[in-house]
């Protein structure tokens, strides 16, 4: 798993920093808070960009390069913002043997964007996801908080109007 | 100790019950072969080369971490375990970048070795190696990854044995690399230039920035007057890169080969090193008898300078101002020296030889330039002399012995003790003592500041002054050392700090030595017993009575602290941060 | 904080409302675990509500959200128990027709026949509980799951819930539950088997001022839901059995690492532990006894890696988790370096319904070896797909072609998948295997944490055992040669053979580098990524000389591998496959036959869907 630093313009807010720094201060002298730490930082500003990972460095106390090796070990945290329409597609075994591949390989072809990737206009990311527990749907895809099961490859058109 | 019985191979060994399958082996004249395993720094069980097989366990074992037991039957060459590990070297070099002919450590490759060893078919499993940017900003420290074998050997020193941790593990499975955050280059980093992971990697992946063909152009310009010095450690190690026994004196010889590549003068650090005294023993002195900043710490280890100014900015004043013995070699050299013969401090090339990394990055420090040039043109490491040697073609092991170039051929026996941890500590208090006491001392040793542990204490009388003294080496070390000060739980007058573990005889840019012998043999011990026996052995002991630092304050410094000294002699730090 | 007679009335009070005889009011409950909601099934409930509300029915009639009630594939259910005790499942719901059976069954209590299960399933009958889906399950594990409404501890209550962590706090020495579990047989669920009450007396026999009891919630086998339905249906059947474990090894906190990828199971764990904590079921002296125990959730971030023991504890140190050596073992030194028991949340599932029903009554399900029952996330090529819970010992046949109801579209069945990445096929042949953790083994897979996915003649095994190795070399976490490199080595040699290009001595070579990965891997994951490979070498290997000599893909899956052929015979050369092929591929002119030149094609299929006179096939 390869990730690509960040290649957006940080623009982080006061504001947000505030309620990251509060988040910090929240785990203080929790053992092993890096991780909740890393979750609530990326629902703040949506993902873990050098800013957000100093900061939390200089408030942590532990050194970026660990943090970023942690950053980067887990598929979650993101380097990248996420495109409005965030879409997923399973490729858990599922949802694979019911044909999901066809169904991603359709997505991927209409809306021009590589697994893992955002198009350039920030409009949508493509992830492949690894079975979201609804395998009784298969094959499963998800556009932002919507779940569609049984999903046919020849159902995207359709299915993408609605973003 | 508690012995166990065990048997190894069929027959019967008795071990300590403390000693790993590894290490038990090792005494039973056994090598197992390992990657990762490095004593005292890192044993993570990921290479998987020194798995054997135990009678009654499930799956092979892995040797350097698991503990023998009594009754235990150990395999370690079953047809099996061979056929693991040449698929285990195959697998490594199915990604790995291949070049021997002209890699850096081919002949002291821990890897190279291996697969020479176990007869790999190098294309048995071929594949597109993976692509990987070489890292060459930083301007000591070249990171190679297409080399990498991701033993992470250096990740524990950097993180653990230095207490930085500037790099990690990057990425996941089968993308994993070692790398700063965010990729970003090792130059923009808090990397401190210590080379301890370039002296931790068991393969041509990281190694110093070559500064040699620099220093072969400069000797063979006409217009140019070469010179060099060479560090304490250096003798004291060099004799590693031509197959001595670690802890070989070579003085004589690295004096002649010096020679015969040709400098214009082949000079003694031990003579700045003892002159950093005198200026360090005044400075402390003066400090301490007119309430100056104290703790004053030590500033000849431009690793743990720069690990200062990024980590504990708040202590860069008690930093002394000294500059380290190779700066002021320089500064001497291109002010004093050049005048007195008539050189323009513009034709002389100055170099140094020795055993750190950081004095690479020392040498292009702001406020170094007595000269108003920089005082030090070029700095090569041990490592980097032993290939100049080898590729002038140089004899090494049969050269007679020569002596260093006057004026500057003298060291007392404390600048000799500069390369260990604990030396400059003596060497300063052998100084201090005296300035404070006004008489010589009866006794020259001070025992309780020697040795490799990582944190020393000791309080001395200087007549019915106390002072209480600390030594760290190992910025690990350091850190729990400037912690507890910081946090007002320790107090000290006088501390010394090494970034390297042991002291510079340990240094980044010291001959490798191969896991098979740093899991053995303690280097770090038998390296600094050649600079304690030639500090014994030496008549002058004591900086201040080094005759050409005596020279030099009569005709040139006036005196320790004087206005000229410090012009020439004293720098200044900076806040760095992180 | 609540005393146990204030339990026991809780009990009794809320038991009236629950599926137990003697209720006075209607309960419906709406499926809402993770699937029930994606197939809307909060429009169902809010559509019911809102029918009661307007007939005033809201007094006499309760309903509730449940979770996972078992047949996914006809999500979203609805069922009603009417106060006389009969239960009614109705399938495939919209809001129109829970409109018309909130009228019809609700108000007039007349079944809507046509939307029942029996409709839907083609059996005659109108309860889930009738269906041959059902009749081999035993519920224990899932005991709660679908019945009771899972953010409402009273409910759980109810159901006897909390009443044996209050026997083995007031009455049981730690040393004699932990015999207790020992004897009743349970193994762990998480994948391994090993057995639980022995590694609870590991935990035990270390003495330290400070342990710590985990539960595995991680779930990363694809295909595997089985952990997420307990979740989300009964979370406090895990709490309570933590507390039991923590009580055990002399442990007072405990921390439950769970999926981020499971939201609805975070927030009802969320609301789980508040609720015990607000009863002083969690807490500082639990139940009036001197016994302290806390739960903590943490979640994982997408690392499949995670779910390995170690890994699972190191990540919960805030670390890359990456697994660790064994020894030493968690029992000794886990968590924050104290010693740590992790167990599956399966396991704990078991734990309360052993110790209010007995050794004995647990002993009863199974076999000599695996007592128990195992649930099961039986999908892929099979018509029912959904949880099923099954006593150790049952068929595979059983569970495919009785419960599973078979294969779809009358296909044939070709192989069963358990164990996930780490598991192995089970080919048609051996069908009739009992499933429990030892024969698994023996026939090359293994019972893993319980994905049972099914395949049929159109999957072709090569490209299943290169999904598998796709997944475990994205998974792994890199840190040991044989596993960071061994397995991408042998997932090339796969992409090798599945684009043609494959050589008979890869078949081997494959072999040698897969018993070298499981041999010389630092963790189970890279211990067992290579089964897939094995298993289906050992059973299909016909598929994988097809693939090398012949070059052909039987299944017809292997894309490099099909060709597009067009039937002279059938072609009328209306030229509408050329004008939709986007690589110039085919050739012909109007009214004669085409052509497909497989040089140029690049197999996307668009011709075949396009001919509207069948005139082209794939082979
Ligand atoms: C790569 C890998 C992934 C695993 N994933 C899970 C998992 O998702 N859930 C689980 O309960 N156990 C998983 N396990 C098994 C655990 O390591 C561990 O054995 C188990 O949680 C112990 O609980 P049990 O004894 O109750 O089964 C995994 C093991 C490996 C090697
Ligand atoms: S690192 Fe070792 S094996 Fe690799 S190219 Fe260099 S010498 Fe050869
Ligand atoms: S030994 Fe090495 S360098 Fe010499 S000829 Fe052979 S391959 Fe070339
Ligand atoms: S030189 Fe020192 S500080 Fe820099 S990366 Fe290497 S070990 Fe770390
Ligand atoms: S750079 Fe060297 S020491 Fe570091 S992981 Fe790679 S091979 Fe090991
Ligand atoms: S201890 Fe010596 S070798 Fe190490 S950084 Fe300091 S001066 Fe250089
Ligand atoms: S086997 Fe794989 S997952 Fe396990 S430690 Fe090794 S690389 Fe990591
Ligand atoms: S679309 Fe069918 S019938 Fe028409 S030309 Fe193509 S193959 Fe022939
Ligand atoms: S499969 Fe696609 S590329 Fe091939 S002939 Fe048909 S339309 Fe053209
Ligand atoms: S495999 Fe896709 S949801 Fe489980
Ligand atoms: S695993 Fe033992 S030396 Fe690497
Ligand atoms: S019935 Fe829907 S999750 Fe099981």
């Amino acid at each position: 798993m390869k990730k690509n630093p960040t290649t957006v313009a940080f623009q982080g807010t006061a504001e947000q920093e505030e309620i990251l720094l509060s988040v910090i201060e929240k785990y203080r002298g929790v053992k092993g808070s890096m991780m909740p730490i890393l979750q609530e930082a990326q629902e703040i500003y949506g993902y873990l960009p050098i800013e957000v990972q100093k900061i939390i460095a200089d408030n942590t106390g532990v050194s970026l390069a660990e943090i970023y090796g942690i950053v980067s070990f887990y598929s979650q945290f993101m380097l990248n913002p996420k495109g409005e329409v965030s879409i997923s597609v399973c490729l858990g075994t599922a949802c694979y043997v019911k044909g999901s591949q066809d169904v991603l390989d359709k997505i991927k072809e209409k809306i021009g964007v590589e697994t893992g990737g955002t198009s350039p206009d920030g409009k949508y990311s493509l992830d492949a996801t690894r079975c979201v527990g609804a395998c009784g749907l298969a094959p499963v895809v998800i556009i932002n908080n919507d779940v569609y099961g049984r999903v046919k490859a020849d159902e995207i058109d359709t299915i993408m109007t609605k973003y | 100790m508690d012995n166990v019985n065990i048997k190894i191979n069929g027959r019967e060994y008795q071990v300590p019950k403390t000693s790993t399958i590894l290490e038990a082996a090792r005494m039973a004249n056994i090598h197992i072969p390992t990657l990762c395993y490095l004593k005292d720094i890192n044993a993570i069980g990921a290479c998987r080369l020194c798995l054997v097989e135990v009678k009654g366990a499930r799956g092979m074992v892995t040797s350097c971490v698991t503990m023998v037991n009594e009754g235990m039957e150990v395999y370690t060459n079953t047809s099996d375990i061979l056929a693991a590990r040449k698929i285990n070297l195959e697998l490594v070099l199915s990604n790995h970048n291949k070049q021997c002919l002209s890699c850096i450590r081919s002949t002291s490759c821990e890897l190279q070795k291996l697969c020479n060893d176990y007869g790999v078919d190098e294309d048995y499993f071929t594949s597109n190696e993976t692509e990987t940017k070489k890292d060459e900003s930083s301007v000591s420290i070249i990171r190679d990854n297409s080399k990498c074998i991701l033993c992470r050997r250096c990740v524990a020193a950097c993180g653990n044995v230095q207490g930085i941790g500037v790099i990690g593990a990057n990425d996941r499975g089968y993308d994993t690399h070692i790398g700063s955050a965010f990729e970003m280059d090792l130059a923009d980093t808090s990397c401190v230039n210590c080379g301890q992971c370039i002296v931790a990697c068991p393969v041509g992946a990281l190694y110093e920035k070559d500064d040699t063909q620099e220093v072969f152009d400069a000797l063979a310009d006409p217009q140019k007057h070469v010179a060099i010095c060479t560090a304490p450690s250096v003798r004291a190690t060099l004799g590693e890169c031509f197959g001595y026994e670690p802890g070989t004196e070579v003085e004589g010889k690295m004096v002649a080969a010096l020679k015969r590549l040709g400098f214009d003068g082949v000079y003694n650090m031990n003579f700045t090193a003892d002159l950093t005294i005198v200026e360090e023993a005044n400075e402390f002195v003066e400090r301490l008898t007119n309430g100056g900043k104290l703790p004053l710490i030590t500033s000849c280890s431009p690793g743990w300078v720069k690990y200062c100014e990024h980590y504990f900015p708040e202590f860069t004043d008690n930093l002394s101002t000294c500059k380290s013995p190779q700066q002021m070699f320089g500064a001497i050299y291109k002010t004093y020296y050049a005048q007195k013969n008539g050189l323009d401090p513009k034709d002389i090339v100055f170099v140094s030889a020795i055993p750190c990394t950081a004095k690479k990055f020392e040498v292009t420090r702001e406020d170094q330039s007595a000269a108003g040039i920089p005082d030090v043109d070029i700095a090569i490491t041990t490592r980097e002399l032993g290939r100049m040697i080898d590729k002038a073609g140089i004899d090494f092991k049969s050269l007679a012995d020569e002596d260093f170039d006057a004026p500057f051929m003298e060291g007392s026996g404390a600048g000799e003790i500069f390369g260990a941890t604990g030396g400059v500590m003596e060497a300063a208090l052998r100084t201090a003592a005296e300035t404070v006491l006004g008489k010589p001392l009866e006794r020259v040793d001070f025992e309780d500041v020697r040795g490799t542990a990582g944190i020393k204490r000791a309080t001395y009388k200087l007549g019915d002054i106390e002072v209480r003294v600390a030594i760290a080496s190992g910025l690990a070390n350091a850190k729990r050392l400037l912690t507890r000060i910081r946090e007002g739980k320790e107090h000290y007058d006088l501390i010394e700090i090494m970034a390297c573990p042991g002291g510079c005889i340990n240094g980044g840019g010291q001959p490798t030595q191969p896991a098979s012998v740093r899991n053995t043999v303690n280097l770090r011990e038998k390296r600094a017993d050649v600079l304690y026996s030639a500090d014994s052995k030496n008549v002058i002991r004591k900086s201040h009575e080094n005759s050409a630092v005596k020279m030099l304050y009569d005709k040139f410094l006036e005196k320790p602290g004087s206005k000229k000294a410090h012009e020439t002699l004293h720098t200044k730090y900076i806040k760095r941060g992180l | 904080m609540k005393t146990i007679s204030d339990i026991i009335e809780i009990k009794n009070i809320t038991k009236n409302n629950i599926s137990l005889g003697g209720r006075q009011k209607t309960r419906v409950v709406v499926g809402m675990a993770t699937c029930g909601i994606a197939a809307g099934a909060q429009s169902i409930l809010t559509a019911i509500n809102d029918e009661l509300k307007k007939a005033k029915l809201l007094d006499t009639v309760t309903v509730t959200q449940t979770g996972c009630i078992g047949i996914c594939q006809y999500e979203p259910i609805v069922e009603i128990y009417d106060n006389d005790g009969r239960r009614t499942t109705y399938v495939n719901m919209t809001a129109d027709k829970a409109k018309r059976i909130s009228s019809e069954h609700i108000k007039d209590g007349k079944i809507v026949s046509e939307y029942t299960i029996g409709a839907a399933n083609g059996e005659n009958v109108t309860s889930l509980n009738d269906t041959e889906f059902m009749k081999k399950q035993k519920r224990v594990a899932l005991r709660n799951c679908g019945i009771i409404d899972p953010e409402k501890i009273d409910e759980y209550i109810a159901m006897d819930g909390y009443q044996a962590l209050h026997k083995v706090i007031s009455g049981m020495e730690p040393a004699e539950l932990i015999q207790f579990i020992l004897d009743s047989g349970l193994r762990g669920r998480g994948g391994a088997g090993f057995p639980t009450g022995l590694k609870w007396r590991f935990a035990a026999a270390s003495v330290s001022d400070k342990k710590y009891v985990c539960c595995n919630a991680d779930e990363g086998d694809p295909g595997a839901f089985m952990d997420r339905s307990i979740l989300e249906g009964d979370p406090h059947a895990v709490i309570e059995a933590m507390a039991i474990a923590g009580y055990a090894i002399g442990a007072d906190e405990g921390y439950i690492y769970v999926r981020a990828e499971y939201p609805t199971a975070i927030s009802r764990l969320t609301i789980a532990i508040e609720q015990a904590k607000s009863y002083g079921l969690l807490g500082k002296g639990i139940l009036g006894t001197d016994f302290n125990f806390d739960i903590t959730l943490r979640l994982g971030a997408g690392a499949f890696v995670c779910g390995e023991e170690t890994a699972l504890l190191t990540s919960i140190e805030g670390k890359r988790g990456e697994p660790r050596l064994r020894p030493p073992f968690p029992a000794v030194k886990g968590l924050f370096g104290k010693p740590t028991i992790l167990n599956n949340v399966e396991t704990y599932a078991n734990i309360t319904p052993i110790i209010v029903n007995g050794v004995e009554w647990f002993k009863s399900m199974g076999t000599e070896k695996s007592k128990g029952t195992k649930v099961f996330a039986l999908g892929g090529k099979i018509t029912n797909t959904g949880l099923v819970e099954i006593p150790m010992g049952t068929t595979l046949r059983e569970v495919v072609e009785e419960i599973g109801g078979g294969i779809p579209e009358g296909k044939k069945f070709k192989a069963a998948q358990t164990g996930g990445p780490s598991g192995g096929c089970i080919p048609a042949s051996l069908i009739d295997t009992p499933i429990e953790y030892d024969t698994l083994v023996a026939i090359g897979s293994m019972m893993g944490s319980g994905g049972l996915i099914v395949m049929d003649e159109d999957n072709c095994m090569v490209d299943i055992a290169r999904f598998f190795l796709d997944f475990t070399v994205d998974e792994s976490c890199g840190k040991c040669t044989p596993c960071r490199i061994g397995t991408r080595r042998l997932l090339e040699i796969l992409d090798k053979i599945i684009e043609g290009n494959g050589e008979l001595k890869d078949i081997d070579k494959l072999q040698e580098l897969c018993n070298y990965i499981s041999r010389a891997s630092l963790c189970g994951l890279g211990q067992t990524a290579p089964n897939p490979v094995l298993s289906t070498i050992r059973y299909f290997n016909d598929e994988y000389i097809a693939h090398i000599t012949e070059k052909r893909c039987p299944s017809g899956v292997c894309k490099n591998l099909l060709r597009y052929i067009i039937i002279e015979d059938k072609c009328t050369g209306c030229s509408a496959c050329a004008r939709v092929c986007p690589a110039d591929a085919i050739s012909g002119e109007i009214r004669k036959k085409y052509v497909i030149d497989p040089a140029k094609c690049i197999k996307c299929g668009a011709c075949m869907e396009k001919c509207r006179f069948g005139a082209i096939i794939k082979r």
